[in-house]
């Protein structure tokens, strides 16, 4: 039989060797991890405006190019519903997880569905370009699945309204089921949807996974088929695509986009 | 005493982990859709097997027995964080793809039940030898099931097409069944009758 003390001392001593180990392997691949995370993200921006298929094979330099080209990135203003110039390095390093923390860039937001706490007073959207005009939107949403945070971005055409596509590039639902929803036949069934309602003096966001199978397109523009064994992971698509559309959130600059009266120009 | 080869061989069929020990099904029914993420599963499973066989053997006199499952634990767990973190720099997409079940390595019963069987009595030399047993056995399941599941369930092999589908204008109808979970459940079965007709002393009485 050991000493206590030895058996203590030696759990310390284990854990001490093998907090070190992790931490170390953690900070020197951190670099690395990011960069890939980047290109991950450039990846399904492409591919929610169509510029890429998933599965396809691409080199990270083709990721580079094909963003390079056809999508621009601006900062936009909430609130305001504009367009807020910064320079390039702002832009490139402008980290929205980090803006939803601090106090000074963030609001905090009344308890809603979509169990949004923050919203950043600034987020950065994505623009798709065809022969020099804007030609799809793409929109950051985050909100609660079933046991994690779902980050994703939705793609709008220049109408505001139908949906170009939907995609999620973080998440930890389990996997076969709340997973799904980063399935490219689940995702296919959302581009020419429908995300608001028109009614004579507003938009009313109206997009929403259904329970159960819903209809085509032009039958069924605000339904989406819901995800089986995934429930409350499709309720919270529902819930966060609505948060992120009401006047509140992005509601404000689609206006102005729609209307023209966005100044900094439109791309 | 076993010979390292015996050590090394034995777990390969008629021992073999998944269809003899029947442990660590549940990763091989999640990551097998494809040979690739196979692959690179099979891989990790033995590289953290190996470690962790490794260093427990080499300090079993020292550890505690009243505290011995948490600190293999610990050790194991440390040792799939960093297999992780470097699946996460360097292949990110199939690591995303592996998704949570890289994580449940912990978890997955041949480690730590390789740890406790055998690592705790054996010298760091049979304990290697016994480790890249296991994770052969292990990954010659995950392959072979991987193998099929890809080119039945989508006429592909690592990305390549192989039976071209009728969906792109061949003549392959691809069997939907093998890209879902029970896929691996019928090919896992088939693997363990087999293996069972060919070697009838495995065949337990009821």
């Amino acid at each position: 039989m050991r000493s206590t003390k030895y058996i203590i001392g030696f759990a310390a001593l284990v854990c001490l060797v093998c907090s070190v180990v992790v931490a170390g392997s953690a900070v020197t691949l951190k670099e690395r991890q990011t960069i890939n995370k980047q290109l991950d993200q450039k990846k399904k921006v492409l591919g929610v405006v169509g510029l890429y298929t998933s599965g396809e094979e691409i080199t990270p330099e083709e990721i580079n190019k094909r963003f390079a080209e056809n999508i621009e990135a601006k900062l936009v203003d909430l609130e305001s519903g504009t367009y807020v110039e910064v320079s390039a390095e702002e832009l490139a390093n402008f980290d929205q997880r980090k803006a939803r923390q601090d106090p000074a860039r963030s609001k905090s937001v009344a308890s809603n569905p979509a169990q949004v706490a923050r919203v950043p007073n600034r987020v950065l959207v994505y623009l798709g370009l065809k022969h020099g005009k804007v030609d799809k939107l793409v929109l950051p949403i985050e909100g609660k699945g079933l046991w994690s945070t779902l980050y994703g971005f939705i793609a709008l055409e220049s109408d505001t309204n139908t949906i170009a596509g939907l995609t999620f590039y973080e998440h930890g639902e389990t996997p076969g089921l709340g997973g799904e929803i980063e399935n490219p036949a689940w995702l296919a069934l959302w581009p020419g949807r429908k995300a608001f309602e028109k009614t004579s003096s507003a938009w009313n966001p109206k997009i929403s996974v259904k329970k159960g199978v819903a209809g085509s397109v032009a039958e069924d523009p605000f339904n989406v088929d819901g995800l089986s064994g995934a429930t409350i992971t499709s309720r919270g698509v529902s819930y966060l695509l609505q948060f992120w559309l009401e006047e509140d959130r992005f509601g404000a600059y689609l206006g102005n986009f729609r209307n023209n009266t966005l100044k900094g120009g439109q791309g | 005493m076993a010979t390292n080869k015996e050590i090394v061989l034995d777990p390969l069929l008629s021992n073999n982990p998944i269809a003899v020990q029947v442990l660590g099904i549940c990763s091989a029914l999640a990551v097998t859709t494809k040979l690739e993420t196979s692959i690179v599963m099979s891989l990790a499973v033995t590289v953290v097997l190996m470690g962790s066989n490794f260093i427990i053997a080499s300090i079993r006199k020292f550890i505690p027995p009243s505290i011995r499952i948490i600190v293999q634990l610990t050790i194991i767990a440390s040792l799939v964080i960093v297999t992780d973190q470097i699946l996460k720099a360097f292949v990110y997409d199939i690591s995303k793809q592996l998704s949570v079940f890289v994580g449940l390595i912990i978890t997955n019963c041949i480690v730590m039940g390789r740890a406790e069987a055998f690592a705790m009595q054996n010298t760091g030399k049979a304990a290697v030898a016994d480790a890249l047993g296991n994770g052969f056995g292990y990954s010659i399941v995950l392959l072979l099931v991987g193998f099929f599941r890809e080119l039945l369930g989508s006429g592909k092999l690592l990305g390549f097409s192989v039976f071209p589908l009728v969906s792109e204008g061949g003549w392959y109808q691809p069997n939907g069944l093998m890209v879902l979970a029970p896929g691996a459940f019928f090919l896992i079965g088939i693997f363990i009758w087999v293996l069972r007709w060919r070697k009838p002393e495995l065949v337990t009485a009821d």
